[in-house]
């Protein structure tokens, strides 16, 4: 063997046995693993839905307590153009399961989301998915108790990805949290800092004629529709603006809330 | 044979340091150095690559046709740490999220590739293993101590717990924010291979360039 290793037939041989024994390796590693992971992404995703809606914090709660606590809220996949909540038929025919449906998944597929024309694009997010996820919440007495969208905006240096959690009216801010984003640590990642969150609970979105008033403003923010920015972070601040006015208004969840706050 | 291990063990760590000695693997002592937790998930990984690349390209060693060996040495890094990759993603998703891309970097980590071609290839595996392993101990030694810092300036935090407690959350501590940045993991190494080489003289490299002295009167004006 050793005396014919460097002929060409000798390299070829090898390069073939190392070939079959790596990838054999790499895709049962693969296989195996992969019931962890789904998993792990769903509970990290309904964690994130918990705590942006208050209901979970990391450092009292154990991730034990995830299932039980999310397991009250009720999923419902929404045509983001016409409001509506998609049917049972509908979910089949488009092969979408709430429970295992990603909006980042999908995002640049195109019979999954559009492209946004540059004027709709307040939150220079390039596309928007036509269908998204919303999680609700209903109180003992049948009533809507919490709404939760997820949103995305690109911040300073990349997108921001958290969930909006709104009260049953779908006017008045419950919470805010973001799970993903690369924001400067110390400035812009101070999005998830609990002492900035805890500005937003209570505000409102919406004004007398029904626009998105909600904004991330310099300096005050004691408005019933102001969030005070954060200190350094101007550009991250924007971010979070954009898009609050992007989810909230017609091109986002604007036409959902319309139809819950009627119906 | 036991002080034998002995050596091949422990020299990396201070004497034979990949980071501070060898310059080697400075990318990612960059980049997961601002909390421990993360840090320390990092220096495991990279520990675990070294250990088992050296193994195996150690035992493979005499069956290597010479033109591909470097190819065979990539291929059998990469596969170890796409494993690494997908154990993580199974059993420490929230690190992994913070690691991103940085596990998948560790293919390119130079020691890993460093210590395949200098000792592996030359070295029978057990020995192998342990210079793997003793790589990986000098390498998370150093970035544990940057770690450190980064975090503790930087956050007021070790492992996550508050240590200072942060103006923003109501203390009285001004995080420093340059600490949370790539180029203080930067100054930090720097003054970690000067400690190191302020009292071990011998690691000191000889200068390679010397500006000459001017020849002409002219060019001192």
């Amino acid at each position: 063997m050793s005396s014919n290793k460097d002929s060409v037939g000798g390299t070829i041989k090898v390069a073939l046995i190392l070939c079959v024994i790596c990838s054999v390796f790499i895709s049962s590693a693969a296989v195996i693993l992969k019931p962890f992971q789904i998993s792990n992404k769903l509970l990290d995703r309904n964690k994130n839905i918990l705590i942006a809606a208050g209901m979970f914090d990391p450092a009292l709660n154990s991730n034990a307590e995830i299932g039980l606590l999310f397991s009250r809220f009720n999923l419902q996949v929404v045509d983001l153009d016409s409001g509506e909540v998609l049917s049972a038929e509908r979910l089949a025919e488009l092969r979408i399961d709430p429970a295992t449906y990603d909006e980042r998944a999908v995002f640049s597929d195109p019979a999954y989301s559009d492209a946004l024309s540059a004027d709709l694009d307040v939150a220079d997010l390039k596309r928007r998915v036509k269908y998204a996820t919303v999680y609700t919440l209903e109180a003992s007495d049948g009533s809507l108790e919490t709404i939760v969208l997820p949103v995305s905006g690109y911040g300073l240096w990349g997108t921001m990805y958290g969930y909006l959690a709104l009260d049953g009216d779908g006017n008045t801010v419950n919470g805010i949290g973001f799970y993903d984003h690369k924001e400067t640590p110390g400035l812009g990642g101070e999005i998830n800092n609990p002492r900035w969150k805890a500005l937003w609970p209570g505000k409102q979105v919406y004004d007398a004629d029904g626009d998105v008033a909600l904004s991330v403003v310099k300096g005050g923010g004691e408005g019933v529709h102001e969030v005070d920015g954060l200190a350094g972070a101007s550009l991250t601040s924007r971010g979070v603006d954009n898009m609050i006015e992007f989810w909230l208004g017609p091109n986002g969840f604007g036409p959902f809330l319309n139809n819950l706050s009627e119906g | 044979m036991s002080t034998d291990v002995k050596t091949i063990l422990f020299k990396p760590i201070v004497a034979e340091n990949p980071i501070t000695l060898q310059i080697l693997g400075i990318c990612s002592a960059l980049a997961v150095t601002t909390s421990l937790r993360v840090t320390i998930v990092m220096c495991v990984a990279l520990t675990v690559v070294v250990a088992f690349s050296n193994l195996f390209i150690s035992m493979v060693r005499s069956y290597m046709p010479s033109s591909i060996r470097i190819i065979i040495q990539m291929a059998i890094i990469a596969s170890l740490v796409i494993a690494v990759d997908q154990f993580l993603q199974a059993f420490a998703y929230e690190i992994s999220k913070q690691l991103s891309v940085f596990v998948g970097l560790i293919i390119t980590n130079c020691i890993v590739m460093g210590r395949a071609e200098a000792f592996a290839m030359k070295n029978p595996p057990l020995p192998s293993f342990m210079d793997g392993i003793g790589n990986g101990l000098g390498y998370s030694c150093v970035l544990l101590i940057v770690a450190t810092m980064r975090e503790l300036f930087g956050s007021g935090s070790l492992f996550g717990i508050e240590i200072l407690p942060l103006v923003s959350n109501g203390g009285w501590y001004q995080g420093n924010g340059l600490m949370l940045l790539a180029p203080s993991a930067f100054f930090l190494i720097g003054f970690l291979i000067w400690i190191v080489r302020s009292r071990r003289a011998e690691q000191v490299e000889k200068s390679e360039f010397r500006l000459a002295a001017h020849t002409t009167q002219e060019a001192a004006h």
